[in-house]
């Protein structure tokens, strides 16, 4: 009886720092989950024509932050090839505070997954979305309301653990 | 002397990182100091040199010209990256543990060291004469 407090004590401490040592400090949550997406208007990476927050209502999105810059974009971009291969999801490209022709090349390279792909060179429209480390991945519904947000290189677990059952509960 | 004209280009060159010309000095470095940067977690935007940083110390730089008091900048920030970019977080239910934890785990430290300095008192308590009587008697040769 006399060791069973310390005892009880310590077990509490260990699984404490044990989930502790499991939890990911980098991922920060994010206030905008379950928010409409921030307003922004944005040149594309080519043409002349625009892209803002307007057109992400319609059809649910994945919207990826990406730089040539940024080395784990690199490898998650197998991901989103496959992603873009499979079909069946508007996947746009965000690219951030990057060069227009240095993103170009990137994608010439390395394949270009995006339907659609915006150029946010300043990096303003990342500030209002809550970038703060390429690559970021935001799942927003056909409402334009921001679901899901993942910090890091896309991963197919990841995928198919956070993003698919939530693109697959938005889609009517 | 020399060492001195370095501290005064070092605490100038802080304040000279941002591009928009810094229009309250006091308040822009009380505000960087307590923001935290995203990315190496552990410094304020003041200590940081990542990119981020860099743009969130525009940011204040910026809406400090702008004239917006100091809540309106740290609210344009939680309301993009939540109450982990505050160093000293509001107090809500989700922060609670936080501001109050320390105080708990002072006042149970109290409590056993109270609970343990009793301990050897109660076991030095005279004896009951009435046991040690029965005890003598049973031994009584």
């Amino acid at each position: 009886m006399r060791f069973l407090l310390p005892v009880a004590v310590l077990l509490g401490l260990v699984i404490l720092l044990g989930v502790g040592l499991r939890l990911d400090p980098r991922t920060v949550p994010s206030p905008l989950i379950g928010k409409p997406v921030p307003a922004f208007q944005l040149p594309r990476l080519e043409g002349d024509a625009g892209f803002s927050d307007g057109d992400l209502r319609g059809v649910p999105s994945i919207v990826n932050f990406f730089a040539s810059w940024c080395t784990p974009c690199l490898e998650e971009h197998p991901v989103l090839m496959q992603l873009a291969r499979e079909g069946g999801v508007r996947l746009v490209g965000i690219n951030y505070k990057d060069a227009p022709d240095d993103a170009l090349r990137w994608l010439a390279r390395h394949g270009n997954p995006y339907t659609v792909v915006a150029r946010d060179s300043e990096g303003d429209a990342g500030l209002d979305w809550g970038v703060y480390g390429v690559p970021e991945t935001y799942l927003v519904d056909a409402d334009g309301v921001i679901l899901h947000k993942h910090v890091g290189p896309l991963t197919p677990t990841v995928w198919s653990e956070d993003f698919a059952p939530r693109l697959t509960g938005a889609q009517p | 002397m020399i060492r001195r004209a370095w501290v005064a280009a070092l605490l100038l060159g802080s304040t000279a990182w941002a591009e928009t010309p810094v229009t309250e000095p006091q308040r822009y470095q009380a505000l960087i100091h307590e923001l935290r940067c995203l990315v190496c977690q552990n410094q304020s935007i003041a200590e940081s040199n990542a990119p981020l940083a860099q743009d969130l110390r525009e940011q204040v730089a910026s809406q400090l010209a702008e004239g917006r008091s100091d809540d309106e900048i740290r609210d344009y920030l939680t309301a993009r990256y939540g109450d982990f970019v505050l160093y000293r977080p509001p107090l809500r239910w989700r922060t609670a543990l936080l501001w109050v934890g320390p105080f708990v785990l002072v006042a149970l430290g109290l409590w056993l060291a109270w609970r343990f300095s009793r301990r050897p008192a109660a076991a030095s308590r005279a004896p009951d004469p009435e046991a040690l009587r029965r005890l003598l008697d049973e031994h009584r040769p």
